[in-house]
């Protein structure tokens, strides 16, 4: 698997991202938000949490129409992989790779805490290393992670089994619980909850780990 | 010339910041106060002959986001 991590100005998770793609047996390319280009062979496009250009304007506006955006978007249009985590989700859904949109928290306040999410789908690259119905317990850290989208996408996403997570306990107001998102291929996953900071026993919690290795299942040439 | 863009968020989508502002005009003794929506206001300085046309294309592209947002542009 070789994976290309995104980086922006006000990117913060970056080097964790790319820790937990290469704990999973990664190749990892890190990718500055001018290039033009990703690497040749990359199978997936990591985008990052953080605070890309300082969150001006909207949560990962401007990242969007960065230039190395422009390939993120071209990669997932041809049917490429890519996981948008946190800030990494607002810059995807801002692009229209994943519908909806990223509001303030409801309470207002920012949050940082583990938070229990419910694995709604295990049909995907992403979640085949969890079951349906597995409780997992991953850190969030967020102002703006409350998933708005009008009544017929969040029908549409529940229809079409591209909900992947949804909050146990909604700590922030989103729409149907929901802390993840699948395109419509199922190969684009944004999600608020920071699976890479629950990757290493060191951490305090390895739930993230699956998704990883999962990942590296379905993209490593048998 | 000029632009101003204002940038609101549709009806039907939640303004925590909006009812907070609500909140404390209440509490602060300002009755009556039905509601509050806070939006943005953004002006742009630009080169003559600049069409409206291009600045709802500026804010379709990156000043709004229309899947939360509306906006209206007032030239002069």
């Amino acid at each position: 698997m070789h994976a290309a991590v995104v980086v922006f100005p006000g990117s913060n998770c970056d080097r964790d991202l790319a820790v937990a793609f290469e704990a999973a047996g990664a190749k990892v390319s890190m990718v500055w938000h001018k290039d033009t280009k990703l690497p040749d062979g990359v199978d997936i496009v990591g985008v990052p949490g953080g605070f890309s250009f300082g969150d001006y304007l909207r949560c990962g506006a401007i990242a969007a129409n960065s230039p190395i955006c422009n390939e993120v978007k071209a990669h997932a249009d041809r049917g490429g992989y890519a996981i948008g985590i946190c800030n990494g989700f607002q810059v995807l859904a801002e692009t229209g790779v994943l519908p909806g949109a990223l509001l303030r928290n409801a309470g207002l306040k920012y949050i940082c805490k583990t938070v229990g999410l419910n694995v709604v789908t295990s049909q995907c690259a992403y979640t085949e290393g969890y079951s349906v119905g597995d409780v997992i317990d991953i850190p969030i850290a967020h102002h703006d992670g409350n998933y708005f989208a009008d009544d017929e996408t969040i029908a549409r996403l529940q229809g079409e089994d591209r909900v992947a997570f949804t909050y146990t306990d909604n700590p922030n107001g989103a729409k149907g619980d929901i802390a993840g998102i699948l395109s419509a291929n199922k190969r684009v996953l944004g999600m608020m909850p920071h699976p890479e900071r629950a990757a290493d026993a060191g951490h305090g919690g390895t739930d993230g780990q699956a998704l990883f290795r999962a990942l590296s299942g379905v993209l490593t040439p048998a | 010339m000029k632009a101003r863009v204002h940038v609101m968020l549709k009806n039907g989508v939640l303004d925590p910041q909006g009812e907070a502002v609500r909140h404390a005009l209440g509490a602060m003794g300002f009755d009556g106060v039905n509601g509050v929506r806070q939006g943005k206001v953004i002006e742009l300085d630009l080169a003559d002959g600049t069409t409206e046309a291009t600045v709802n294309e500026m804010c379709e592209k990156l000043l709004s986001n229309m899947v939360i947002e509306s906006y209206t542009v007032e030239m002069s």
